[in-house]
């Protein structure tokens, strides 16, 4: 589903964040990608996106060689990722019910259909009596699910969250990873980057470490 | 939830296709009216803005109708211009001159004659002149017999040729036909309309960067959120959608204006008009905007909106990249 082949990734600036990167994640696939912070884990999940476009090496997502992939075609390339940002990036002038409806009204989905969607996926976080509010009355980890369900709500085949449980306590922070998990179960592959190493080993996925842009680990848990 | 495991999962393509076109009309009209409220949010600069896209168009809208109205009141002369042709004084005899003129009557450029006989011109001019009895004393009379000619064209051009076709008949002495400030007229008021023709150019051009700017500026506001959108994978076309509904609503909202405008200058203006007709005995009606120009003024007023936004959204979108 997800393919690097020595994928590498110099900003602007020169700063290499990635260097010769090489994985491949499995249609279905639920993994985590860790490292300290500056790694390069944004950066991979971007790149996956097509928010960034990799220097060198080849990507493929789904199939679709990204390098080839015209920017006019990015838009549906981004509807088939539901992503997660560790910065949230929800409208604060929307309701809850508007930003998680965003991905639906975008592709053209029927007003109703887009009711019942967004329902169900504000169910699914937990956060369905919160439809009418405004994000900025949220804490940060609602509005992270939030983030979650308009991730989510035109069901994506490919799930990346970046940093999910960056400001919850660590029951939350459980339950969060376990929404992945449901979600994983349905079939989505899911690539979650995150720096909380105790609960990711708890969680007994496959990992992927980074170091300094470097995958310097690969780990399958053993069962 | 139940989640497809497929890329090729296009909503688009499950969904039938009399529904998608509901729902996409259904989306056009909500972001139409949302781009209103979006403008009606900051009543006071939008009202500015609407309002020098107004003045702008008021302008050539105000001198286009001044030149229909010069138009009109040159029209008026132009059919009061009359060839009068002097027949030879040797064709005195009634029966000639009619028949002289009953030939003038067939000819293709010609629209209506009349005759006004020695006997006839004699009569007025002894009427108007006072010298009534002076004139008596004269054993013959000195007048020519005179045929008034009413052209079928009012092109400058085609009267120049008439008249020198009529110049040439054997019958005639002399036409008179003084045409030549007319001409002038023309010839200016062909001027002026090409310079009106350029203000409007310029002033449109005013009013495209005038929408480009305010555009441009709705823009870079909304960035955090044209970035959001693209986020979650709104294509540039949808993003640019909501843009150029508020280019257009300037647009209109500035033509509405000048046509207040207008109508206000017209109203203003119709009674000092009206009584300089009364002073010179004219029927002449001030020639106002009608269904026809008032709609082209809207229609020229929403599409330079939306030419003026479709300019600044394909600069400036493709700037704005999300990080
Ligand atoms: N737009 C950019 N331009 C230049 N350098 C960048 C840019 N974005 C990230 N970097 C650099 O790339 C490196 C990797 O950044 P990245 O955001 O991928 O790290 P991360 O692993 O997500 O860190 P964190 O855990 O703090 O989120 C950092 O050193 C950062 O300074
Ligand atoms: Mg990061």
């Amino acid at each position: 589903m997800i393919l690097f082949n020595k994928v590498s990734k110099r900003y602007p600036g020169g700063y290499k964040a990635l260097i010769q990167v090489n994985f491949h994640l499995k249609r279905g696939e639920m993994t985590f990608l860790t490292g300290h912070s500056g790694a390069g884990k944004s950066t991979l999940l971007r790149l996956i996106a097509l928010i960034e476009r990799n220097s060198s090496g080849q990507i493929v997502v789904g199939g679709q060689n990204l390098s080839r992939l015209p920017n006019h075609h990015i838009p549906y390339l981004r509807r088939k990722i539901g992503m997660t940002f560790q910065e949230h990036r929800l409208l604060f002038d929307r309701t809850v019910f508007d930003n998680v409806a965003l991905p639906l009204v975008i592709a053209g989905f029927r007003h109703q259909e887009i009711r019942r969607r967004v329902r169900a996926a504000l169910d699914k976080v937990g956060l369905l009596n919160k439809e009418k509010s405004y994000p900025i009355t949220l804490s940060g980890g609602q509005q992270q699910r939030v983030g979650i369900a308009r991730a989510v709500v035109n069901k994506p085949p490919i799930l990346l969250a970046d940093e999910p449980t960056g400001n919850l306590d660590p029951g939350l922070a459980r339950e969060i990873m376990n929404l992945f998990v449901q979600f994983n179960q349905v079939g989505v592959t899911v690539l979650i980057a995150s720096h909380a190493l105790g609960l990711i080993k708890s969680m007994g996925y496959r990992t992927l470490i980074l170091q300094q842009g470097n995958l310097i680990g690969d780990t399958y848990p053993r069962r | 939830m139940k989640h497809s495991t497929h890329l090729q999962n296009n909503p688009r393509r499950k969904a039938k296709p009399s529904q998608q076109g509901h729902a996409w009309l259904l989306h056009h009209l909500y972001v139409l009216f949302s781009s209103l409220g979006r403008i009606a949010r900051t009543p006071l600069p939008s009202l500015m803005t609407a309002a020098v896209i107004g003045i702008a168009l008021a302008l050539p809208t105000g001198l286009y109708l001044l030149l229909e109205n010069v138009q009109q009141i040159s029209n008026d002369w132009e059919s009061v211009a009359q060839m009068s042709l002097f027949i030879k004084p040797e064709i005195n005899d009634d029966a000639k001159i009619n028949a002289f003129a009953k030939k003038l009557e067939q000819h293709p450029d010609i629209h209506g004659i009349r005759i006004i006989t020695p006997a006839q011109a004699l009569e007025e001019y002894r009427q108007l002149s006072g010298f009534g009895d002076a004139l008596k004393a004269l054993e013959e009379n000195p007048l020519p017999a005179v045929i008034v000619i009413q052209p079928a064209s009012s092109e400058v051009e085609a009267n120049q040729r008439l008249l020198k076709n009529l110049e040439q008949l054997p019958e005639v002495d002399i036409v008179q036909f003084d045409m030549l400030w007319l001409k002038r007229l023309f010839t200016i008021i062909t001027i002026i309309r090409r310079g009106v023709l350029i203000l409007a150019g310029l002033l449109s051009l005013a009013v495209l960067l005038v929408i480009g700017n305010t555009i441009r500026l709705a823009i870079y506001n909304r960035r955090d959120e044209i970035e959001i959108y693209k986020l979650v994978g709104a294509t540039d076309t949808f993003i640019r959608r909501p843009f150029l509904y508020i280019g257009f609503w300037y647009g209109l909202f500035g033509g509405l204006i000048a046509w207040v405008l207008v109508n206000i200058s017209l109203w203003l203006l119709k009674k000092p008009v009206k009584q300089l007709a009364i002073l010179y005995e004219s029927q002449f009606e001030l020639v106002t905007l009608d269904a026809l120009s008032s709609f082209i003024l809207l229609f020229c007023g929403a599409l330079l909106g939306l030419a003026g936004a479709w300019l600044a959204v394909g600069q400036h979108l493709k700037n704005i990249q999300p990080r």
